[in-house]
């Protein structure tokens, strides 16, 4: 099985003040890393250096075989990033900036359209994001997510607006299909929700791990305690 | 190209939706040459005073749209969606120079008018071809300066204020050129021609600028 991510004492630091450090860790491709731990702990800030959106201040990055920063042109494109701004303009229609997003990735207009549908937002998508609730928001930015049909994909609490049936719904576009599975980093604040979905689990607090290993062999009150 | 088109079709979509910049612009230049025709206390401005009015409302009015070229995108996330996708990042600043240049073109249809109207002696009938060549050259200037500085500036807490102050003293060059080409243009007497000289300094301007500007430009949006 190839290693869609590995980390080597990934650190990033603001000035002073250290986000991330001492992260070490390999994901095998296709599998679910699920990260957990306070706010603040560190785990949007991992996301976006996977996204190639943030330099590691310190140790290695590689992902999808590319090593970061120095070959983020590798991997841009392979991977799909659902964080707390959901990157779409306000003043466009979701499909408007779907097709934008599209003609980046290289992607065919037909997909905007299929996947709007997929996330039941076919009667709205000529509306402006700007009259969209925050459920609709996040539905808009998982198809952006997944428009390019990533490699990986870094999902930042993913179901965080959704009602239950919009969770439902999304679940197929951000798993993957049975022959072809996403390589996924998810964070979560979920300890049993996040633990059924992962195949590895992260525990961060103040940016250092605490907690990593096999999500078998790790128990819902170990992700408990991280938050006390 | 198609990302060059997408970027523009995108900024010009917004600016048609939103109007943030054009509307703010043309009322902000109005109001200087209203300014300008009670605070010099005399009826009409030509030659040198004349082009240096024009040449620093039009820089004045255009700090408006380098202060907004990248809010939404630095608000909404379109900055990061831009990074992720796998594309040369030039063409973001392209883009952004073109739309600049479009917003000032449309500020000029009403704002030389407007000059012409409320404070210019001559008329600009004859001069009209070489205040547009003047203009274009100028506004690309602008455009190329304000296209890489609001990309810098879009980014820190004060960013009305450094956005204006790197990129005047970077115009200065062009205030200078533009200045010295409007003067024979908006003369009394009539108009004159253009001073060769005045022009190349502008056309080398920005083509140094230009290339200068997509040189550093990747590296500028790097964390």
């Amino acid at each position: 099985m190839t290693t869609a991510i590995e980390l080597a004492d990934l650190g990033r630091a603001y000035g002073e003040r250290v986000a991330l450090a001492g992260v070490s860790l390999t994901l095998p491709a296709g599998s679910t890393l699920v990260v957990f731990g306070p706010n603040g702990a560190g785990k949007s800030t991992l996301l976006r250096i996977l996204a190639t959106l943030l330099r590691p201040t310190t140790g290695t990055v590689r992902v999808l075989g590319g090593e970061l920063p120095r070959e983020a042109w590798k991997v841009r494109g392979r991977v799909g990033l659902l964080g707390h701004e959901p990157m779409l303009y306000r003043e466009l229609s979701a499909r408007e900036n779907l097709r934008y997003h599209a003609r980046l990735h290289g992607v065919a207009a037909e997909r905007v359209d299929e996947l709007l549908d997929a996330v039941g937002l076919g009667a709205r998508a000529g509306d402006p994001i700007s009259t969209y609730s925050r459920g609709m928001v996040q539905r808009a930015a998982a198809a952006r997510a997944v428009l390019h049909d990533p490699e990986l994909l870094l999902l930042d609490e993913p179901r965080a607006n959704l009602d239950p049936a919009a969770a439902e719904a999304l679940e197929p576009l951000l798993t993957g299909t049975t022959e072809r599975p996403r390589t996924r980093v998810v964070t979560s604040h979920d300890p049993a929700g996040g633990l059924a979905e992962a195949d590895v689990a992260l525990g961060l607090r103040d940016g250092r791990p605490v907690l990593l290993g096999p999500a078998a062999d790790v128990t819902v009150e170990q992700i408990g305690a991280l938050y006390r | 190209m198609s990302v060059l088109a997408a970027l523009l079709r995108k900024e010009l979509r917004l600016e048609l939706r939103t109007f943030e910049s054009v509307p703010g612009m043309v009322l902000f230049s109005l109001t200087i040459f209203v300014v300008f025709h009670f605070g010099l206390d005399r009826a009409s401005v030509e030659g040198d005073l004349a082009a240096g009015i024009l040449v620093v409302t039009l820089l004045f009015a255009g700090m408006l749209g380098l202060n907004r070229l990248y809010v939404a995108d630095e608000e909404q996330g379109g900055f990061d969606g831009f990074l992720l996708a796998p594309v040369d990042r030039t063409w973001l600043f392209v883009a952004k120079a073109i739309a600049l240049f479009a917003y000032l073109v449309a500020l000029e249809i009403v704002m030389v008018p407007a000059f012409a109207l409320l404070l210019l002696e001559p008329g600009l009938g004859q001069a009209l071809p070489e205040l547009a060549l003047v203009l274009a050259l100028t506004n690309a200037g602008f455009a190329i300066i304000a296209a890489l500085v609001g990309a810098i500036a879009v980014r820190t807490r004060a960013r009305d204020l450094l956005g204006p102050l790197i990129a005047l003293p970077l115009l200065v060059p062009v205030v200078i050129a533009a200045a010295g080409l409007l003067e024979p243009l908006l003369r009394e007497t009539g108009a004159g021609g253009l001073d060769a000289k005045w022009l190349a300094i502008l056309g080398l301007y920005d083509l140094v600028f230009g290339l200068l500007s997509v040189a550093v430009f990747d590296p500028l949006l790097e964390d």
